[in-house]
């Protein structure tokens, strides 16, 4: 699913590079943390997933096509395979949830009848059956955050990638964005998750990549967030 | 492609960014006037000269009495040079389209029509003027070489060219358009300027929605397509509106005040109104066009 294969990432006027000859792999169907302290190349590598940017040196593989030889033209092809979440949801806080959700949709010519058809599917999927005609800021930060997932997922992407989704929720509520997730993966989506959150890896089990200064320094495939913290 | 759904992103985006796009039609309207000013003043020395450059004649002023060019030192013309000047014009036909004998008397005649109001009728004689050829050309530009052959003749006063006199005016009028088209097109400077603005203004605004629609796997085109649209709407509706100026300059001005205090001369129809519409609609429509092209590429990359 993803191949990193020897990357660097170096931005201008920086000296040390955000990943240093990284090399790793992510099978179809896993699901992966992604933790390390702030600047250790988490976003970084994220970012170099959707092609937000391109590597210095090295190349990446997503969906088995390396990202240095995709056309830019090709970028919105890649991107409607993948789903993404983030930290502070990115919803638009003029459209009601289903709207939301649609516009994901819409923004990619699906037709109309398919909207009306998976939209009620999805918000079901997170939950969110009977918030339909909600508009964001009439909801908790858990439930918004599963209108981004929804808005994520209706389009049944191969792999969804998640920046720190708990990360402005309380752990109650994080617990539940986890099963929401959990859902997804085992309903054949590949996760990559970056987070912060102790808790939530250690309870979990699954497999951890820790960054560093830009290199992989650990990569267990039942891990926990890490050791004397 | 949905199109309702982008007609209600073009329309939430011009009411959202509505003093700017204000701002872009009322730039694109004034330039666009200016140029289509400017293009109808051209049309109308282009009729100008149709019209006039098709009356025009070379004009060959026989010695009279009082003459004192060297030519005329033989005294006033005489039976024979007129007749060999007359054989002379016929001969340099197809150039020479025709030629009319205007008499002293008929040349008072004329006179007195011409100036019928003015008291200067009563102190010119008929003897006071000169009798002449009136040579009409085929090819109004080569009047040299009926200057070069009569000019400086016996029996040959002076030898006038009416185009001279009427390429004095066409210069003004040229000057005149060229100034309109220079402020033209530096408000359509301005009005690039402003349209790429706007839009920058405009993908500020949106931003959420674009990074969005960029996260989704939107196309560039399907981003960039409701601002393109908003400022072809702007400019559109700009350049209507220079087109209703310029019907208007057309019925009002034209038709209405100048033609009807200057009969003597033609003014442009409205084919050359019908001609240039279409153009200023291009031109406004273009310029926005490329504009957001532009600006877009800076603003909204995948």
């Amino acid at each position: 699913m993803i191949l990193l294969d020897r990357v660097t990432k170096l931005y201008a006027n920086q000296e040390r590079p955000a990943l240093d000859e990284v090399s790793l792999e992510i099978e179809k169907g896993e699901f992966v943390f992604l933790v390390g302290p702030s600047g250790s190349g988490k976003s970084t590598f994220l970012r170099l997933v959707l092609r937000e940017e391109r590597p210095t040196k090295g190349q990446v593989w997503v969906a088995g096509k390396e990202l240095n030889r995709l056309s830019n033209w090709k970028i919105p092809a890649l991107r409607r395979q993948i789903g993404t979440v983030f930290q502070d949801f990115r919803l638009l806080p003029n459209k009601t949830v289903a709207e939301n959700v649609a516009f994901a949709l819409e923004v990619i010519g699906k037709p109309a009848a398919h909207i009306r058809k998976v939209v009620p599917e999805v918000l079901e999927v997170v939950g969110l059956e009977g918030k339909e005609e909600r508009r964001p800021d009439e909801l908790s930060g858990g439930e918004q955050q599963r209108v981004a997932i929804a808005r994520a997922f209706v389009n049944r992407p191969i792999l969804l990638i998640a920046d720190e989704p708990t990360g402005n929720l309380d752990p109650g509520t994080s617990v539940g964005i986890m099963k929401l997730l959990d859902r997804i993966n085992q309903l054949g989506t590949t996760v990559v998750m970056s987070t912060h959150d102790q808790a939530i890896v250690d309870q979990m089990r699954r497999r951890v990549i820790e960054l560093e200064g830009g290199h992989v320094v650990r990569d267990q495939s039942r891990g926990v967030y890490g050791y004397a913290r | 492609m949905r199109a309702n759904f982008v007609a209600s992103e073009v329309s939430s985006g011009i009411r959202r960014n509505l003093t700017m796009t204000m701002a872009v039609i009322i730039t694109v309207a004034v330039s666009l006037g200016l140029f289509g000013a400017s293009m109808l003043v051209r049309a109308q020395v282009s009729t100008m000269k149709d019209f006039w450059y098709d009356k025009v004649e070379v004009s060959i002023f026989l010695c009279g009495k009082g003459s004192d060019t060297p030519s005329c030192a033989g005294g006033p013309v005489t039976g024979a040079q007129r007749d060999q000047i007359k054989a002379d014009l016929d001969s340099l036909k197809p150039l020479v389209d025709s030629v009319y004998y205007e008499s002293q008397a008929e040349a008072f005649a004329r006179f007195q029509e011409q100036f019928k109001n003015s008291p200067i009728v009563d102190n010119v004689k008929p003897t006071a003027l000169p009798e002449s050829f009136r040579v009409k050309l085929s090819d109004p530009t080569k009047y040299d070489v009926v200057a070069s052959a009569f000019a400086g003749r016996p029996g040959i006063e002076q030898v006038n060219d009416q185009r001279k006199i009427l390429d004095k005016f066409f210069q003004l009028l040229g000057g005149l358009q060229l100034i309109a088209l220079l402020i033209a097109l530096s408000m359509l400077v301005v009005t690039v300027l402003l349209i790429a603005n706007t839009m920058r203004v405009a993908a500020f605004s949106r931003r959420r929605e674009t990074s969005i629609m960029r996260l989704v796997g939107a196309s560039n085109f399907y981003i960039q397509l409701p601002f393109l649209l908003e400022a072809a709407v702007a400019a559109g509706i700009g350049a209507i509106l220079a087109v209703v100026g310029l019907v208007f300059v057309k019925i009002i001005v034209i038709d209405q005040v100048l033609a009807q205090s200057f009969q003597f001369t033609a003014f442009v129809g409205w084919d050359a109104v019908l001609a240039i519409a279409p153009l200023m609609i291009l031109v406004g429509v273009g310029l926005a066009a490329i504009a957001a092209f532009f600006t877009l590429r800076k603003y909204l990359r995948v």
